[in-house]
């Protein structure tokens, strides 16, 4: 497959836009006509050749632009990607993952030459050539969980498994659904989901952490999650909240369509083999409503789970606001018609 | 092929090499036989190592021993016992140079914790060989750590030398035989805030320093004892999948799920761990104990018997009719 | 935005005295006070292995001081301010041998800053006793000029540093020491409710 990597941007102008390929292959994220929590874990494995469940860590045409949004991120906040001493190891571990798996998967783009530890890495569309030693911070521009993040789509975070939960401990987080790594930074599973609503009292996370626990090298895992965002906005983080949240409040029914776009995050989960840690990437990918509505089933059902969504979610969701605008322009879309089941365009 | 019927990633791996390293302990040389490198793994990972004998399939999990780093081959070492369930006497008297045995993906329930200030590490007899794996990687990453290793004697005692040339000072031997006996309390004392403490050996040693230990004030959380993964087998059963109109068997290492779906019949499931409720299956009767093994039901429905979770639950007894 | 069932807020309970080498006790405040109860179960002897750090704050001149020093501890120390304080324990955290055992009490943000500082020192934070006395205010941390603000009582909170009006969540960061403060009328600015006083 060759694709051409869009110019586009993610704030300003927002000239981010979605290719005919890429609406087709996005990843919606409802099986049905309704939304609650549940631990919608499953193996992450290979299907559909096309879709973004191809390859383990898919990489598409907003590529280029995503790890450019990225690079302007970290420079006007640092923070936003950490890691606390005792996670170098697994920064390793990580910056090895994504090197095999990428150059596997993507052999046109990346390549990886290993001999010992002096390891060779290409990345063609961002243009690197780099040579360093494997586990030598001091031949890298950065460290290794940055190195490999700053050519990477979709924020990851490092957790460190110990006394039976897991810790957030690293991470590289520019592209959130409004939490903060550097407040976060330290938690464990618990305390960093604390402000979901609903899913302790449904023991989601209690049943997640369990699990994950016990999750294997060479077993991936994957889930979806969702939010909606005003504008193709990558950087909806707490730290700047003061300066999108005005956003909200300029969504009317008529512009609905150009203006909120579904958010999905394919997050995926990875023992990680040298740290013990897992690995916890969270890839997002963003729609606008009048490109979703092309698919008749996904405007549909994107019409029945907002309409029916409890409040308490909607709130955590940010959508309090939008909620009405938004349901005002997909009921249009929406002629009662029967959906099939699954997530997948008809 | 029935045997393995699991759907765990697997490593088909040929003996390459057996030493004898005491009277009672081998050591086996792993490589894999298809040549590709060996998944990586970190100081204190085990294998599971199956062993087909006859008709029984043999799971015994050991420490990997070689260097973290390697991966064109795995090293474990076997002592020979003789009162065990059978697993380490086939390694002895049955595996050959050139036998061809499977192996499970590292899991490592007994981690370095990259925190630690320093890494005080205990070993007796056999358990030296977690600590050989763990050693070479602290090593590696400039970290302190120093060893404290009980042996019956200095014949009896693995890999002493190596270890002695190795690790200098840092590594403080015990002979039994000798009267030598690690002074525990005195060391203790001694580690400056932020040790961790690691132990593999007999249960009364384990038991002795970890006792020891909390009994100094150390916290839980600096306390690290060696802990394998137990393969969730178990005895066969049979399965009577009322609405299919079937009668199945469910082998010693084989999920109901695997089994229901290998006589062809589908079901349903996301997760195959326990925890996202996908699989949930009514029971129509049973006779016996369900043995559930999952996250997701509460403790209620486990002891009401209406439902089970076939991903990861067994069943003992006479019969056991689903709804499938 | 929800405040209310938020699970990252320490949990503190009262202090036990705990086996160990050494014991370290820091308190502010009304904290004086969790250690002079602890003192009533404490083995005959405990306080020759303790090290009392103590900081009055609006507790000066209710006896604290006379009556920790009456416990006999091995070493007392009263301190003018919490940030006076804290190198002192950083350097005898990094003198301290395994079998330390760490107690603090008195106001979250004292106990926030000095978990900071035990962690530095590689201490996990399951093994270190909080007890939590007197003032329910709050050390919080605006989400976006990262500036922390002592001693909040009110919700919503202004910033100290940038000014703007912050809603004080129950999430709390143990690396940090404090609450979260996230901007209360970003949505539609110049609507934030007159702050009322939440925290005591
Ligand atoms: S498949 Fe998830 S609980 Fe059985």
């Amino acid at each position: 497959m060759t694709i051409e990597f869009n110019t586009e941007t993610f704030r300003g102008d927002f000239t981010y836009h979605n290719s005919a390929e890429a609406i087709a292959r996005f990843p919606f994220p409802f099986p049905e006509d309704k939304y609650m929590y549940s631990v919608n874990i499953e193996p992450h494995v290979s299907f559909r050749p096309g879709s973004v469940y191809e390859h383990p860590f898919d990489v598409d045409e907003h590529y280029v632009s995503e790890v450019a949004d990225r690079a302007l991120v970290l420079n006007e906040d640092p923070l936003r990607s950490q890691s606390l001493p005792h996670m170098n190891l697994a920064g390793w571990d990580l910056l090895e993952l994504l090197m095999t798996n990428l150059s596997e998967s993507y052999p046109q783009w990346f390549e990886l030459h290993q001999d010992g530890d002096r390891w060779h890495w290409i990345n063609r569309p961002l243009g690197i050539d780099d040579t360093f030693t494997f586990l030598d911070n001091t031949t890298l521009p950065y460290g290794p969980m940055e190195y490999i993040m700053r050519q990477t789509q979709g924020d990851y975070a490092l957790l460190d498994q110990r006394d039976d939960n897991l810790w957030m401990d690293a991470g590289v987080i520019t592209t959130q659904a409004d939490w903060s790594l550097d407040f976060d930074i330290g938690m464990n599973f618990m305390e960093w989901h604390g402000p979901v609503p609903l899913a302790h009292e449904l023991g989601v996370f209690e049943r997640a952490l369990k699990f994950l626990l016990n999750l294997r090298q060479g077993q991936p895992v994957r889930r979806l999650n969702w939010t909606m965002t005003v504008h193709p906005r990558l950087d909806t983080s707490p730290e700047n909240y003061a300066k999108w949240g005005v956003d909200r409040a300029t969504v009317t029914p008529e512009n609905a369509g150009e203006y909120m776009y579904l958010r999905v995050e394919l997050q995926s989960l990875w023992r990680l083999p040298r740290s013990n840690a897992i690995v916890f990437p969270i890839r997002c990918y963003l729609i606008s409503l009048q490109d979703l509505v092309t698919i008749p089933k996904w405007g549909r059902r994107l019409h029945r789970v907002l309409r029916d969504l409890p409040d308490e979610l909607a709130d955590y969701k940010g959508l309090t606001m939008t909620r009405p605008s938004v349901l005002q322009y997909l009921s249009q879309f929406d002629d009662g018609a029967q959906t099939s089941a699954g997530t997948f365009p008809d | 092929m029935t045997k393995s019927a699991d759907r765990t990633p697997k490593i088909d791996v040929r003996v390459t090499q057996i030493v004898d390293v005491t009277s009672e302990i081998k050591r086996f040389r792993f490589e894999p036989t298809d040549g590709k490198p060996l998944p990586v793994f970190a100081g204190g990972a085990h294998v599971v190592v199956e062993m087909e004998d006859g008709d029984t399939l043999r799971r015994n999990p050991y420490s990997l021993m070689s260097s973290p780093g390697a991966t064109d081959a795995y090293n474990i070492s076997v002592r020979r016992d003789p009162g065990g369930r059978g697993g380490s006497m086939f390694m002895h008297d049955r595996v050959t140079v050139g036998s061809l045995l499977r192996l499970s993906h590292p899991v490592n329930l007994f981690p370095i914790d990259r925190r630690a200030r320093k890494h005080l590490l205990f070993a007796g007899g056999i358990g030296i060989t977690p600590t050989l794996a763990m050693m070479s990687e602290l090593a590696r990453y400039g970290d302190a750590f120093e060893l404290n290793y009980a042996v019956r004697s200095e014949n009896d005692g693995a890999y002493l030398d190596q270890l002695r040339n190795t690790y200098g000072k840092r590594v403080s031997i015990y002979r039994d035989d000798q009267g030598e006996q690690i002074p525990l309390t005195t060391l203790l004392a001694a580690q400056p805030l932020g040790t961790h403490l690691y132990v593999c050996g007999p249960g009364g040693m384990m038991n002795w320093v970890l006792s020891t230990a909390e009994g100094l004030g150390w916290p839980a959380q600096n306390l690290h004892s060696e802990r394998f993964l137990a393969p969730p087998s178990g005895s066969p059963y049979e399965v009577r999948l009322a609405a299919s109109d079937l009668s199945i068997k469910v082998g010693p290492h084989q999920s109901m799920l695997e089994a229901i779906e290998a006589a062809g019949v589908d079901a349903p499931y996301l997760c195959r761990g326990g925890a996202c409720g996908q699989c949930e299956t009514r029971v129509i009767s049973f006779d016996g104990t369900l043995l559930h093994n999952d996250h997701y039901l509460t403790d209620d429905e486990h002891a009401g018997g209406q439902k089970v979770m076939p991903c990861v639950s067994r069943f003992e007894g006479r019969e056991l009719v689903l709804d499938r | 935005m929800l405040v209310e069932g938020i699970k990252s807020r320490p949990i503190y309970s009262p202090l036990v005295a705990r086996t160990g080498t050494l014991h370290l006790f820091m308190a502010d405040g009304e904290g004086a006070q969790a250690i002079l109860d602890l003192a009533t179960t404490a083995s005959p002897g405990f306080f020759e292995r303790a090290h009392i750090c103590y900081i009055p704050r609006a507790a000066a001149g209710r006896g604290f001081e006379s009556a920790l020093q009456a416990l006999n501890p091995a070493a007392f120390y009263v301190g003018p301010t919490v940030a006076a304080a804290l190198p002192r324990l950083a350097v005898e955290l990094a003198n301290a041998h395994m079998g330390t055992q760490i107690y603090l009490a008195g106001t979250e943000g004292m106990i926030g800053q000095a978990m900071v500082v035990a962690l530095a020192a590689g201490v996990d934070q399951a093994s270190i006793q909080r007890e939590h006395r007197g003032s329910e205010a709050r050390r919080v941390q605006c989400v976006h000029c990262k500036g922390i603000t002592e001693d909040v009582t009110t919700q919503p909170a202004k910033c100290a540093h940038c000014g703007l009006m912050l809603l004080v969540r129950d999430h709390y960061s143990r690396r940090i020491g404090a609450f979260q403060g996230v901007c209360v009328d970003a949505e539609m600015p110049g609507t934030a409710p007159d702050p009322e006083e939440a925290f005591r």
